[in-house]
């Protein structure tokens, strides 16, 4: 079995069982809006200055949301102990990673896409000026998040304490992500046009994609198994 | 009988300072059962863990036909069964199935599952999550995920612990069939009658050191306790 297709096999368990059971993404969904809630009374959303916050606003409830997320992934292996059926089997550590990083990056678009919607709402702001950068925006940090938070949460899955520390540790690791997502998510939300050096945030959510995604590849045998 | 399938070598695991496994040399031949014995805590499922590529070492050398067990294609030949039964609660028993088989690459997993569902019997409730299974019917969906992909080398946990009589005898079925078509199996259990009853060999662990191996003798058949007597420094109290 190929790769990609043992990725694909891995992923549409996660979501087959998430579908079912709904415990990620309701969390996560509304640990969001929460968030963007309770940001929308201590800012005015009517004021000139949101947009200068709102790129901020939407990838810390996004990022928050995700650990909720995350912190399910391998957890799920545990009842049962099927991580040990899974890693005894032919399947590659790094396709389990990889199939995990994209059930949890399906999970989270569907979070982000709802909490959008809210963020529309209680904030005033027109989101789908430039959809399609939008889009790309949310899907290379998206993937980031979910590479990152799938390959630490592999790593934390057999510590008593891994929903204190998952958060922990990925945080910090996902400042150069944010700091770009949230920079071009706000440019593409304010009303000034894009200039062509804002381009630079979305080559550094590729350039930081394709980094850890090619770390997971390489570490996940040596996390899992030892 | 032929080849070694199994070949391990000066193998030493150590748990921080303490060493597990001692300096175990053990060949295991192609198409025999291997009755992995021993008292709690002696070394045993450390031992089938590493076999089943789950648990790193830090001496010696561990081959499954001549492989790393971590290699794929070791990976590939084997089946495990631990202490967990290895489903998903929120499966249902034809979905953890083919999961399984899609993760084993088998060909045709539609027919594959429907087959193995049929032969524990769980053919009516294949579309109920394991969630709603009995004990009895986790089990057999257990032993059906370790099976279905008929692999050559069985390394199997106390495989008996737990199990009820259908599932006990399901077990042995399975087991014999296996062997019949040359798989080699390694099996830990406490209880010494079932495994000395289908076990072809036989290696006691003491403290993480291999005290016996070597052919399962009638004698030790009509009397199980002999091997801790003459083999342990306990005895077989």
């Amino acid at each position: 079995m190929n790769s990609f297709r043992q990725i694909w096999t891995v992923a549409a368990k996660d979501l087959a069982i998430e579908v079912r059971t709904k415990e990620s993404i309701n969390a996560a969904g509304a640990f969001s809006i929460a968030i963007l809630l309770i940001f929308s009374f201590a800012f005015d959303p009517f004021s000139d200055s949101m947009h200068e916050f709102a790129g901020g606003l939407l990838w810390i409830a996004f990022a928050f949301a995700g650990a909720l997320i995350f912190n399910r992934g391998f957890a799920r292996e545990l009842p049962n102990e099927c991580l040990d059926a899974l890693l005894s089997s032919p399947l590659s550590a790094s396709s389990l990673v990889l199939g995990k990083a994209l059930a949890n990056f399906v999970m989270l678009i569907a979070v982000e896409l709802i909490s959008l919607f809210v963020f529309g709402i209680f904030y005033n702001i027109n989101w789908v000026k430039h959809p399609w950068a939008l889009a790309g925006t949310l899907a290379l940090a998206t993937w980031g998040i979910a590479v990152l938070g799938s390959v630490f949460g592999a790593m934390t899955v057999n510590l008593r304490l891994r929903e204190l520390m998952l958060p922990v540790i990925i945080y910090p690791l996902l400042i150069p992500l944010l700091i770009g997502a949230i920079e071009f998510t706000t440019i593409l939300l304010g009303v000034e046009p894009i200039a062509s050096s804002d381009w630079l945030w979305p080559k550094l959510l590729l350039l930081y994609d394709v980094v850890f995604t090619a770390v997971s590849i390489l570490l996940s045998d040596t996390i899992l198994v030892n | 009988m032929g080849t070694d399938a199994i070949a391990v070598r000066q193998l030493w695991k150590y748990y921080g300072d303490y060493p597990a496994l001692r300096e175990i040399t053990l060949d295991i031949a192609q198409g025999s059962c291997c009755a992995l014995l021993g008292r709690n805590g002696a070394g045993k499922t450390t031992l089938l863990r590493i076999l089943a590529g789950l648990s790193p070492y830090q001496q010696g050398e561990v081959n499954l036909f001549g492989q790393s067990p971590r290699g794929r294609g070791a990976r590939r030949t084997a089946g495990f069964l631990g202490h967990g039964i290895g489903v998903y609660e929120d499966l249902t028993a034809t979905e953890n199935l083919a999961f399984f088989a899609r993760v084993h690459g088998l060909s045709d997993v539609s027919a594959t599952v429907a087959r193995w569902l049929k032969r524990v019997g769980l053919e009516r409730v294949a579309k109920m999550p394991v969630r709603q299974f009995s004990r009895g019917m986790r089990q057999r969906l257990a032993l059906a995920r370790a099976f279905q992909h008929a692999p050559q080398v069985l390394l199997l946990d106390e495989p008996f612990t737990s199990l009820d009589d259908k599932a006990i005898a399901m077990l042995s079925e399975l087991l014999t069939e296996a062997r019949l078509r040359g798989a080699t199996i390694v099996l830990s259990t406490h209880q010494l009658r079932e495994a000395l009853a289908i076990a072809s060999d036989v290696a006691l662990i003491e403290n993480g050191k291999l005290r016996y191996s070597g052919e399962r003798t009638p004698e030790m058949l009509s009397d199980p306790a002999l091997l801790y007597r003459l083999h342990t420094e306990l005895g077989a109290d």
